[in-house]
């Protein structure tokens, strides 16, 4: 039982930088805006994280550090695709690699340092069997993370700001037509995306592995692209994915842990391997997507 | 004039980087003579040069190809590791002292090896676009990850050298399984020259073949392909399985070329590198060369910032991120309309 | 209870505005009085809608000025003039397909306001006006007609007191467009004033108190069109009388080149239209028409033509007596049929490709393409051949698509594919988009291919040009085909009928009597 308790927990902790980071890639295609350069923004965000909470000895601070350098680059891209109309895949693919090359320039100094993070145990709900090891004793970003989940709920289903967000994704035209201003909401749509996805890098860097290494990021910007298609746009699901593909990271130790026989290294292939399964089972059916995709997604705005 | 944008984009790159090593608290120029000079000062400098170019061009060519169609193969670092591994293999096989066959013909043997281990490793992200409609980018990622952590199992596992310490490493190739040099004495091998035919044979493709023409038609206008009865779904086998072809055999090339074993890594990212060669070369297979030698020259480059001026290697990455950044900046009439989701195949 | 007149809701003077290439509006004057409906008369290209775009706030003009209500004003954006109480219905809907009818019509609201609310006062005005909404069913559940309605309602519920309506009636059987007029002398009884812009003489002249008539940027002249004829507006539209048509000459029916037995097929996507029992027979010597508003089956049913869907069963479509329905777009080609798509950018042309570059597109065998390789002297010979016959305006074969006019690149298809020499030729909107004289000499071609013996089938929305060029006529409504009537004998009015659907299915010699019920019938458009 307490190594169940302990597989929950660590498959919330695996998920969480997931789910923060596809919630604000939400946010972007919800406007129509596809910024490939999740994985670029998350290996900046790990490193200047790590290195402001290295030495400032506040994590707070490396997650502050983190989502300004996520908008910074998210600012970027958007400064591109917006103003001067670039192609958004080609953009985000450049911001990746961009992404990768400056982390592993900024990263070449911390190589092998590492911090420690406590994690915040919620008083009485703690102690409770089982669940207080598995859902009450979690660092303070994972109860972040489930507000931000509502927050967005919230915001794209109950507010006027949503609609629109949301009208903008499905045709830019005609809220342009209706007189709102397209780009400066995208704008900050893109920023806010940048911010998601730089706490979630900050996160891995500083509370999930303590430590900077290269690869730690390791795809997981590519698995939170894929997790918001999977999840069909929809903020709840996104929460459901991030679990589900948290779960599955996990299992792989787990496997590994009790002595099955299967090289370590065809498990580590299961998040890649799922994430595959899981495009092939969304991307089916061509109907679907086109009745629930943003409409406009991923093709350039240009007003008249 | 299309080739304006990447100059002028090359020439802020090298601004941005003088910046950026007077940030560093290096000479700026002294940067830039150690970035770009050395590389091409001497004979064997040059040499190395032209071998880097090998691989970043030949899977460039096939890159190119592939987003003229408008299909967008991110994952050629995979396909070239996929043929890598089948390259390896072949020559592992044959490489037991009991001389079945000449090493000429082994070699051929590895490079073809390559080619079709690059060619059904793109096929996978092929057969899901076909019938899944799955995303080409995100699939062709995922297989690259897949591709890298496949090399790692097969260096601690079926290819490791059983003499070799335990060492995640497979044995030396004997010197006749090695690819033959072009200029003895250099690290240039044939290679390069199957590089510059390919471009040749690829020019003709593209410019003049109808085939060519029906890709690059699919890729700017897929409507007006459908009118004129293009099928898509060729068009997607065919760019993939050429892209997937020609990343393969850049695999082969360096394994049995530079390498000369099979090693847990076989790329220092030239998979990514040569998305942005094709990017910079315009699609063009002529480009291409000019955009290899542009990103070989910045492999080289970081390495001798490094050994010359103790800055990280990695700024090589860095160099690379700017150059396709400014790129599109320059040049934002870029037509190539690149879709998220697959439209169903007709 | 004053008698002083009221001030003219909108007076425009000298307005004046330039592109880089053309002058789009020259010295233009306009006034339009509350309560007035007027009529803003003028070809494609006469500069009525950057005018209306001045009007609305998306433009700036060069120079002129702008009166509202007596007061001089200037519209920077659409939210001042949205704040003076203009109201715009675009000819291309401004909605969101994915959301229900409340939250478009919200989105066009400027304040924040309560959805459930908002929900009565559409049903109210919907009902007040005859323009029936269900405010929450989901905007691409609904067909164009009443997509306009939405349009309508959003614009009615901002209580404008000018209402700027862009060709409103492309989209609208006659039946429907008989209903929206009612509903637009109701608005204008109630004091708003509405700016009603088309190229439609006769609606004009039904509805509309005043027309301002333009022509080439300028303003040609103000008129009372009820005494006018449809020969004066012409004249003062296009500079001329309208065409006098050739009598078409009596032909004998030839040979059957093209047959639809049957056609059924279901939809391929969720917007699509399902084809049922589709019938047509198409015989050498003869234009045949299919009218219809958009979205009732033609994409569908010329995706079954051309090949592009090859879902049907081979005898449902036969080509000179062979069965082609699953053949794709290039054995129907061997087989002698060319065809002209709707969409001249990106289906019928490769926008960023030169005109030798787009030959290929429909001549891809010898002497164009031999052993696989292009033989690049014959088409660039074959592009400079069309741009010579068909008087194409163009810098040379080398020019790029895009960097042709409408008319000229539509001249340019319309050549590629008469010069194949087709036995069968099919052709979506000839004229859609194109200027007077593209226009007419694309027809006169086409005149021209039936007197050399080709079967031509002609899909269009313009019953004008259906009746000026066909010998007989179909309708296509709801995936349905009508059966064909020769154009001698139809009346508008028993198309429009038609294009609900409502023809003769069973024989049944009533027509009269059905035809007076179904007078009852047009709630649905």
């Amino acid at each position: 039982m307490e190594n169940l308790a302990a597989l929950v927990a660590a498959s919330i902790n695996s998920g969480t930088p997931l789910l923060i980071a596809a919630l604000g890639l939400l946010i972007n295609e919800r406007a129509g805006v596809l910024n490939l350069g999740a994985e670029g923004m998350m290996l900046v965000a790990a490193i200047a994280g790590f290195a402001v909470g290295y030495h400032t000895h506040s994590p707070l601070l490396g997650f502050v550090a983190g989502a300004v350098a996520g908008m910074l680059m998210s600012s970027l891209f958007a400064w591109l695709t917006l103003v001067l109309a670039t192609n958004q895949v080609a953009t985000g693919l450049a911001l990746s690699i961009f992404g990768a090359g400056l982390s592993a320039f900024m990263g070449q100094s911390f190589v092998g340092m590492s911090l420690t993070t406590r994690p915040t145990a919620i008083p009485y709900l703690a102690d409770l069997p089982f669940v207080g090891v598995a859902l009450f004793s979690h660092h303070w970003i994972v109860y972040f993370s489930l507000l931000l989940c509502a927050a967005i709920i919230w915001f794209l289903y109950r507010t006027r700001a949503g609609l629109v967000l949301r009208s903008i994704g499905e045709s830019p035209e005609s809220a342009h037509a209706l007189g709102y201003p397209v780009r400066s909401i995208r704008f900050a749509a893109l920023l806010f995306g940048g911010a998601c996805c730089g706490v979630a890098g900050a996160y891995l860097s500083l509370v999930y592995t303590p430590m900077w290494v290269e690869g730690l990021v390791a795809g997981r910007g590519w698995i939170a692209l894929a997790l918001t298609t999977f999840a069909t746009w929809r903020p709840a699901r996104v929460l459901l994915g991030a679990l589900l593909f948290g779960s599955v990271t996990i299992l792989q130790f787990h496997f590994q842990a009790i002595g099955i026989a299967i090289p370590s290294q065809i498990l580590s292939m299961l998040p890649y391997v799922a994430t595959i399964v899981v495009l092939v089972l969304i991307s089916r059916n061509p109907d679907w997507i086109r009745l629930n995709m943003p409409a406009s997604l991923g093709k350039p705005f240009r007003p008249g | 004039m299309a080739y304006f944008s990447p100059l002028l984009a090359l020439a802020l790159t090298l601004f941005f980087g003088a910046l950026l090593f007077l940030a560093l608290g290096k000479n700026p120029l002294t940067g830039l003579q150690v970035f770009l000079l050395e590389p091409v000062k001497s004979r064997a400098a040059i040499s190395e040069l032209l071998l880097k170019t090998t691989p970043l061009v030949l899977t460039a060519l096939g890159l190119s190809v592939c987003y003229r169609a408008n299909v967008w193969n991110i994952g050629a670092e995979g396909q070239l590791i996929a043929g890598g591994i089948a390259a390896g293999s072949t020559i592992l096989m044959f490489d037991n002292g009991a001389h079945l066959l000449s090493g000429g013909m082994v070699l051929v043997l590895a490079s073809l090896a390559g080619v079709v281990g690059g060619a059904l490793w793109a096929s996978i992200t092929a057969l899901l676009r076909d019938r899944f409609n799955a995303n080409e980018i995100l699939v062709s990622l995922m297989l690259t990850y897949i591709a890298q952590l496949l090399l790692m199992y097969m260096v601690n596992g079926p290819l490791k050298d059983p003499h070799g310490m335990n060492f995640p490493q497979s044995r030396v190739f004997s010197p006749e399984f090695l690819l033959p040099m072009l200029v003895p004495g250099s690290r240039l091998h044939v290679g390069f020259a199957v590089m510059l035919v390919a471009t040749a044979v690829m020019t003709v493709f593209v410019y003049r073949s109808f085939a060519g023409y029906r890709l690059t038609v699919g890729g700017l206008a897929p409507l007006a392909a459908r009118y004129a009865g293009f099928s898509s779904r060729r068009a997607l086998w065919t760019s993939l399985l050429i892209s997937g072809g020609f990343a393969g055999i850049a695999g082969a090339f360096e394994v049995s070329g530079p390498i000369g074993q099979v090693l847990p890594s076989i790329s220092p990212g030239y998979g990514f590198a040569a998305i942005i060669v094709a990017f910079v070369g315009r699609l063009n297979p002529i480009g291409t060369i000019f955009g290899g030698l542009i990103l070989s020259l910045f492999y080289l480059g970081g390495e001798m910032a490094q050994s010359r001026l103790g800055l990280p290697s990695a700024i090589t990455g860095l160099f690379q991120g700017m150059l396709l950044f400014l790129l599109l900046a320059c040049d934002t009439l870029i037509n190539y309309r690149l879709r998220w989701v697959a439209q169903p195949q007709s | 209870m004053s008698d002083t007149p009221l001030p003219p809701r909108l007076e425009l003077s000298g307005i004046c505005k330039s592109y880089p290439a053309v002058v789009a509006n020259d010295h233009v004057s306009l006034t339009v009085a509350p309560g007035e409906i007027h009529a803003v008369l003028g070809e494609n290209g006469a500069g009525k809608s950057t005018l209306m775009k001045i009007i609305f706030g998306a433009v700036k003009p060069d120079a002129g000025s702008v009166r509202w209500n007596g007061a001089d004003v200037h519209i920077a954006n659409p939210q001042d003039a949205r704040k003076l109480g203009i109201a715009m219905v675009f000819q291309h809907f401004s909605l969101f397909d994915t959301l229900t009818v409340t939250e478009n019509i919200a989105l066009g609201l400027a304040a924040d306001v309560n959805m459930a609310e908002l929900a009565e006062q559409i049903r109210q005005t919907g009902k007040n006006y005859g323009l029936d909404l269900e405010p929450h069913r989901h905007v691409h559940t609904l067909s164009v007609g009443e997509r306009q309605r939405v349009e309508i309602v959003r614009a009615l519920l901002t209580r404008p007191q000018l209402l700027i309506l862009d060709e409103p009636t492309s989209v609208l059987t006659p039946q429907a467009v008989q209903k929206l007029f009612v509903t637009l002398r109701q608005i204008s009884a109630e004091g708003c004033s509405i700016l009603y812009i088309s190229h439609k003489l006769d609606e004009i002249r039904e509805l509309c108190h005043s027309a301002t008539v333009m022509r080439g940027g300028k303003v040609t002249g103000h008129c009372d069109p009820a005494q006018e004829t449809a020969a004066s507006l012409s004249r003062l539209m296009i500079g001329a009388e309208p065409e006098q048509e050739a009598a078409a000459k009596p032909h004998a029916p030839g040979e059957l080149r093209l047959q639809i037995r049957q056609l059924r097929l279901p939809r391929a996507h969720a917007f699509a239209t399902p084809l049922d029992g589709i019938s047509l027979e198409l015989f050498s010597g003869e234009i045949v028409g299919i009218a219809g508003v958009s979205g009732n089956g033609q994409q569908e049913l010329l995706a079954a033509l051309s090949g592009e869907d090859r879902r049907c069963k081979p005898g449902m479509i036969t080509l000179k007596g062979k069965a082609v329905g699953h053949l794709g777009p290039n054995a129907r080609r061997a087989l002698g049929q060319s065809l002209v798509p709707e969409e001249r950018l990106g289906r019928g042309a490769v926008p960023e490709m030169s005109l030798t570059d787009n030959m290929l597109l429909s001549h891809q065998r010898a002497p164009f393409v031999v052993n696989g390789m292009i033989q690049f002297k014959h088409a660039i010979q074959a592009a400079s051949d069309i741009i010579g016959r068909f008087r194409v305006k163009a810098s040379g074969p080398a020019a790029l698509a895009k960097s042709l006019s409408g008319g000229n690149l539509q001249k340019f298809i319309v050549g590629r594919e008469i010069v194949r020499n087709p036995d069968v030729f099919v052709v979506a909107q000839p004229t859609w988009g194109v200027d007077v004289g593209a226009a007419a000499q694309i027809h006169h071609e086409i005149r021209l291919l039936k007197e050399a013996g080709c079967a031509v089938l002609v899909i269009s929305e313009e019953l004008d040009e259906l009746f000026d060029l066909c010998d007989r006529l179909h309708v296509i409504a709801k995936g349905h085909l009508s059966p064909s009537i020769s154009s001698r004998d139809a009346t508008r009015e028993q198309i429009g009928l038609w294009m609900s659907g409502l023809w003769d299915k069973d024989g049944d010699q009533d027509a009269a009597r059905g035809q007076a019920n179904a007078a009852g019938e047009l709630a649905s458009a």
